[in-house]
């Protein structure tokens, strides 16, 4: 087991040393180079020589990189054009907003997607498997901004039922603990707060759970059928086991793999829509941010957070495969 | 991502016709229950007559296609939307471009003009009859989906072809090639796709190439461990190891043997990713990074633009959206539906 683990961790050293090279080239291909890049257009001559200077681009390339790799391990990512701020330090002021958020989002596919694909797959062929397939197909070909945009317009502008902006309501007293709305209310006892997190969390949640729920009844709805087939199910019902005991301990437990496995790479799609969402119910999260970034070509923060991004997915699918060879021992064997 | 084998034994569905028949009638002589048994020896060792005898993977697929309500819904609708792409100029009443009726439309004061007999679905914000622009637009959104699942395609078949080819038969050597590509590939496949996309098109500026590149690139990773992934499971079978024994030189073996085998899943996942570049060049245009030219009627664009006007004039948002479901739904339905047809295990 141990050994399966340190193997599979030194298996994330060559991924994340090949993407830091991917973002030095990208770097490095800058249009008109980094000092255009990075310096507003009305810099003169001798600001960019100078930036060409202090960031060493008269060098080899390989001493380039080797800086470039000695100052991400130390954690510098270089500076936001747009806010003038470190780039990690806007990266973990944002986060914990898209974490609750993304949170949210599989929180709702998980307890509606596994019970609907489940019963969907139970009753193959019937109006419940029909409306599950075909909603979930639905769902994958709806473009994630233009189903935050209905959500907002319907039920936020029209109806008025959820907030249509921001992660709390402008005004509100709160103790500031460590950025997690919901969990700093919970911790301080402040429920309005955790009530008025969670009122606007629901719509982007809803959004953002659009994909991760469809794939999520996809996957459980095969994976199950699968499993139904099996010998050791007819098995343990010829056996004579109660029904409960076959679906929970045989179906459901054994159907579950690979779902678990769906989930962690459906993160990185969660990021991607976080973009979307973000910026349509003007959530002050890292999603927003990336899609300001883009929009002011903020060169650092772009590739700053693909990398903490792609890290992130790295290790969060690192971990769903530690915890599927717990399940599985067969995995452990390969 | 399943890298199903598609050449599963195709006659594994095909029911021995009339068996237990001659058991089941008693009275007949020893003679001719034994003749009985010969025929039927000779029946089965003989070339079948039974629908899907002596037919290829394909055919057989293919036959299975023709009776799937998916799939007949998901070819109509892309037959549909790929042929009013094509005869878009033609179809199209007005100009996609020209501001015919500006003087009609006033979106600050919130004044849209809705479906009527000259404009079928109404104008749009600056005055253009909606009707074209969404014919047009079709001709964009089928460009960008073609040619960037082509990038995808393309560079993934490449990688992809170039790591199974080695990794089945190249040795020792070709492990390592393999190990490299699939590294690289590993490292794709750890940046999500949109984002990807983003920060290519943030990076290169926005345009139509851009979006095509951005989308394609992102699926390289996906073609290439599926082909990669299909092509090491042909590399096991009885067909490879005979041509290997003929002498067959390991090229032409690749070329010629284990990659057109390997080629159905790749076309499937071809099918599926139309749908899915049409959805991300909507989401890319959505981010401001599509074509900048506003005139150049695109889906993606068009909704985009439309969000602005939700409120006011829902319609605007509603055809290009709708339009890009369906058109989506169609590639997805033949997409699933033709995997079903070439994977016996999805199939019942």
């Amino acid at each position: 087991m141990l050994r399966f683990i340190v193997r599979r961790t030194l298996q994330l050293i060559p991924t994340l040393g090949g993407l830091s090279i991917l973002l030095f080239i990208w770097l490095q291909r800058l249009p008109g180079g980094p000092e255009y890049a990075l310096l507003p257009d009305d810099a003169t001559e001798e600001q960019r020589a100078q930036l060409r200077r202090s960031l060493g681009l008269e060098e080899p390339l390989t001493v380039q990189y080797v800086r470039f790799l000695r100052n991400i391990l130390q954690g510098d990512l270089g500076t936001s054009l747009q806010t003038g701020r470190p780039v990690v330090e806007e990266f973990f002021t944002r986060f914990p907003a898209t974490f609750e958020l993304a949170l949210t989002a599989i929180l709702i596919a998980v307890t509606v997607g596994i019970p609907l694909g489940y019963l969907a797959a139970r009753r193959r062929g019937g109006v419940l498997d029909f409306a599950a397939v075909g909603g979930s197909l639905i769902g994958i070909c709806t473009p994630v901004f233009f189903l935050a945009f209905l959500l907002k317009v319907v039920f936020a502008e029209r109806l008025g039922v959820f907030p249509s902006a921001f992660r709390l309501s402008p005004g509100l007293n709160r103790t500031d603990l460590s950025g997690f709305v919901v969990l700093d209310g919970l911790r301080t006892g402040e429920l309005d707060v955790v009530w008025d997190a969670l009122m606007h969390l629901a719509l982007p949640g809803l959004a953002l759970a659009s994909i991760p729920l469809a794939v999520i009844v996809r996957m459980t709805r095969a994976s199950v059928l699968e499993v139904l087939d099996e010998d050791y199910v007819r098995t343990a019902n010829a056996k004579g086991l109660q029904r409960r005991t076959v679906r929970g301990r045989h179906v459901l437990r054994n159907a579950m793999l690979p779902v678990v496995t769906a989930i962690g790479l459906l993160t990185g799609s969660l990021f991607a829509g976080a973009v979307l969402t973000e910026s349509v119910f003007a959530f002050p999260g890292v999603g927003s941010f990336v899609y300001a970034a883009t929009q002011t070509r903020d060169y650092p923060v772009l590739t700053g957070f693909i990398l903490l991004i792609a890290t992130m997915y790295v290790l969060i699918n690192l971990l769903v495969d530690i915890s599927y060879s717990l399940l599985d021992p067969r995995v452990r064997a390969q | 991502m399943p890298t199903t084998p598609n050449a599963q034994n195709p006659a594994e569905d095909a029911q021995d016709p009339g068996a237990g028949a001659p058991e089941g009638s008693g009275g007949t002589s020893l003679l001719t229950r034994k003749a009985d048994r010969i025929d039927r020896l000779a029946e089965l060792m003989g070339p079948r007559d039974d629908g899907s005898g002596g037919a290829g993977i394909w055919l057989t697929a293919f036959r299975r296609l023709r009776r799937s309500p998916m799939a007949i819904s998901g070819a109509v609708v892309v037959a549909l939307f790929v042929l009013v792409a094509l005869f878009a100029p033609l179809i199209a009443p007005y100009s996609a471009t020209a501001q015919t009726w500006g003087g009609e439309v006033f979106p600050n004061q919130n004044i849209f003009v809705g479906p009527r007999a000259e404009n079928w679905l109404g104008l749009d914000n600056l005055g253009r009859d909606q009707f074209s622009r969404m014919v047009i637009g079709a001709r964009q959104t089928l460009l960008v989906g073609v040619v960037a699942t082509l990038v995808g395609f393309g560079a993934g078949a490449l990688l992809g072809g170039t790591a199974g080819a080695a990794a089945t038969l190249g040795g020792r050597w070709g492990a390592l090639i393999d190990n490299v590509i699939m590294r690289v590939i590993d490292m794709m496949l750890a940046l999500p796709t949109l984002l990807l996309a983003v920060t290519v098109a943030a990076l290169v500026g926005p345009s139509l190439t851009t979006v095509m590149l951005a989308v394609g690139i992102a699926q390289v990773p996906i073609f290439a461990r599926l082909l990669r992934g299909a092509m090491i499971s042909q590399g096991n079978r009885d067909y490879v190891v005979a041509a290997r024994a003929l002498g067959v030189r390991r090229h032409k073996i690749a070329l010629t043997h284990i990659l057109p085998n390997s080629l159905g899943p790749v076309i499937v996942q071809s099918t599926l990713t139309l749908a899915t570049a049409i959805i991300d060049a909507a989401a890319l245009s959505y981010l401001g990074l599509g074509n900048p030219d506003p005139s150049f009627p695109e889906w993606g664009t068009m909704l985009a633009d439309a969000q602005r006007f939700l409120s006011s004039a829902p319609q605007l948002a509603v055809y290009p959206a709708l339009a890009i479901i369906v058109t989506a739904l169609g590639f997805t339905l033949l997409g699933e539906a033709m995997r079903e047809a070439l994977d016996p295990k999805l199939r019942k």
